[in-house]
């Protein structure tokens, strides 16, 4: 049965949905996209800020959001150094593809199973004024609680977005992706700049970590559930594309949303893997990629 | 004629088998044996593709429980005898590696790693709509009565193991030293390279990632008769799936010899860890050992013996 408000709750809930998903995609498009890091432990690393969130919520009751940027720095160095050891380890050798994605593999675990022993397997949340609220405008309920890390990732994006295309960093970022010894060239250390790229897409996860607290309960093994996501959403975005990326997860938002809402919840996991072959398989340069 | 050493360790191997199942009264052996000798099947299997065409599938855990849930259905349906069941979650295994083998023509290196993640997924999602094997409430099973002339189902069972892993070693062992082996290194090694020189990489790769899906369905077919319960989320695992990478890169991907020694050291050792320590902190170590492997070993146990070995010689 088709109903017009289930539908446009479901698109609402999918757009607003779809922003908080390029938050946790953000970090991925920079490490993924640009720097051809296959850092399959970014989820895990969001599920670490979430956990950062909750600890620093629950005893000093500050804010989720300013915890997660409060945290950011910590995950800016975090990052840093993971980027000196796969350099080191992999990228210097040549052996970038298959071990280093078995790396990060392992890593996923690592932090996974040390949140498990810390924390146990309960689901944690976070206390805020606006968690609970809704508003309504017409037939269509938004819930604070999506609304708001809806805005924080829209601002995130935007920022990550200009930060690239304006300052000299960021242009030096987007010029290791694109020719690597035309930047040595230049004079500048590509090996720096990438530790620096990855620190800040890195570093991105911390704050996603407190929007994913505040929409809904965490706990340790949730990461997993976005692995496909945020893959998805980059390679349908375009691989390193900040705007495509933003669009892919608005898109993947609806299409989960809708999926969720007209033939139930337990096909929704499905929809990003769907999308993800379909568009590995159809078109691997994505929406907004050059082909 | 001569024998060699192999078939020898072989018969060793199964005769012991055999005296341990009239010997051992604790069925916890068996137990913990089966679990080692099922990831020595995943791992033996993954390295086909994995180490010897330098194909990574993330998608094991998804095999393995194609297999299993292939075996629920059937038996289910028909009531069907083990050996049939294996025989068939072999078989839609190797047909889903066969549809996994023509992905490869399109999709290269991580694309392909993160295909198999997502088709994993995407079997999970249809199990847990799929009432007829339980959806995600899970299925039990009730193991058969009879037992041919062992002393329990288990011990059959582990039997029953013991002998397929056997056979996947050998083939493997067959497969690394023969001329389709040699292609195999090839298209890891540099797959347009390998096109030029005449090598027929789509036929190999098909052969590689259909004998890697038959033998994990192989290994994961008599499944539900172990555990007697099977739900998606245990079916699905995805420490089946680390397991699987870990162990052969542990023991080193390149020699048929090393994802055994990895199934065996590891599986081992996690067995000690899970009854004496916890199972998470279990899963913690693999991951570790896996992280300190692929940086600072990335041949593996293998690779340290032959440098050893050339060091020595030197």
């Amino acid at each position: 049965m088709f109903s017009l408000d289930l539908f446009a709750n479901a698109i609402v809930a999918g757009l607003l949905l779809g922003g908080f998903y390029a938050a946790v995609t953000i970090g991925l498009a920079i490490a993924f996209g640009q720097l051809d890091i296959v850092n399959i432990a970014h989820p895990a690393f969001v599920i670490v800020g979430s956990y950062i969130a909750w600890i620093v919520n629950t005893r000093f009751g500050i804010d989720p959001v300013l915890a997660g940027l409060l945290a950011a720095p910590l995950f800016f160095l975090v990052g840093s150094v993971i980027y000196r050891i796969y350099y080191a380890a992999f990228e210097r050798t040549g052996q970038e593809s298959l071990s280093g994605l078995a790396f990060f593999f392992g890593m996923m675990f690592i932090i996974e199973v040390v949140l498990i022993l810390a924390f146990g397997v309960d689901y944690r949340l976070v206390s805020a004024g606006y968690v609970g609220a809704t508003i309504q405008i017409g037939f269509v309920g938004i819930p604070l609680r999506m609304l708001v890390p809806f805005g924080v990732a829209t601002l995130l994006t935007l920022g990550v977005y200009l930060y690239l295309s304006r300052t000299f960093m960021g242009r030096a970022i987007l010029a290791v992706a694109q020719d690597r010894l035309a930047l040595q060239l230049m004079g500048a250390d590509p090996v720096r700049v990438k530790q620096f790229a990855f620190g800040l897409a890195i570093a991105t996860a911390a704050v996603a970590g407190s929007l994913l607290i505040i929409i809904g309960p965490v706990e340790p093994s949730v990461g997993r559930q976005y692995i496909g996501r945020v893959f998805a959403i980059v390679v349908l975005g375009g691989m390193g594309s900040i705007p495509g990326m933003f669009i892919a997860a608005l898109v993947l938002g609806v299409v989960e949303s809708l999926v969720a809402s007209f033939m139930g919840p337990s096909w929704a996991p499905a929809v990003a893997f769907g999308v993800l072959l379909l568009t590995l398989a159809l078109r691997p340069s994505g929406l907004f990629g050059r082909a | 004629m001569k024998i060699s050493p192999f078939w020898v360790c072989v018969a060793a191997v199964i005769a012991t088998g055999l005296l341990f199942t009239g010997v051992a009264k604790n069925e916890y052996y068996f137990n913990a044996t089966y679990v080692i000798l099922q990831a020595t099947i995943m791992a033996v299997a993954w390295n086909i593709l994995g180490g010897f065409t330098g194909y990574v599938n993330f998608g094991t855990a998804g095999f393995f429980a194609v297999g299993a849930y292939t075996s629920i259905a059937l038996s289910k349906a028909w009531g069907l005898p083990l050996p049939a069941l294996i025989f068939a979650g072999g078989a839609v295994c190797a047909l889903i590696g066969l549809g996994v083998g023509y992905l490869t023509l399109r999709l290269k290196g991580v694309y392909f790693a993160i295909a198999t993640l997502a088709m994993a997924i995407v079997f999970e999602t249809l199990v847990n709509n799929w009432s007829y094997v339980g959806g995600a409430k899970g299925a039990y099973i009730l193991t058969p009565d009879k037992h041919l002339w062992f002393d329990s189902y288990i011990e059959m069972l582990f039997m029953v193991m013991l002998l397929l892993a056997v056979a996947c070693v050998a083939i493997s062992r067959a497969l690394n030293s023969s001329r389709l082996g040699r292609g195999l290194a090839a298209i890891r090694d540099d797959e347009v390279a390998a096109e030029c020189a005449g090598v027929p990489t789509l036929r190999l790769k098909l052969i590689s990632t259909t004998l890697m899906g038959a033998m994990m369905g192989v290994a994961g077919a008599p499944y539900p008769f172990f555990v007697t319960f099977v739900d998606p989320q245990s079916a699905f695992n995805l420490f089946v799936a680390v397991n699987a990478i870990a162990m052969p890169m542990i023991g080193g991907t390149s020699h048929w010899l090393g994802p055994v020694i990895g199934a065996l050291l590891v599986g081992t050792m996690q067995e000690i860890i899970t009854v004496n320590v916890s199972s998470e902190l279990n899963v913690l170590i693999v991951g570790i050992m896996l992280v300190v492997f692929i940086t600072l070993a990335p041949q593996g146990i293998v690779g340290l013996v032959r440098k050893y070995r050339s060091r020595r010689e030197r």
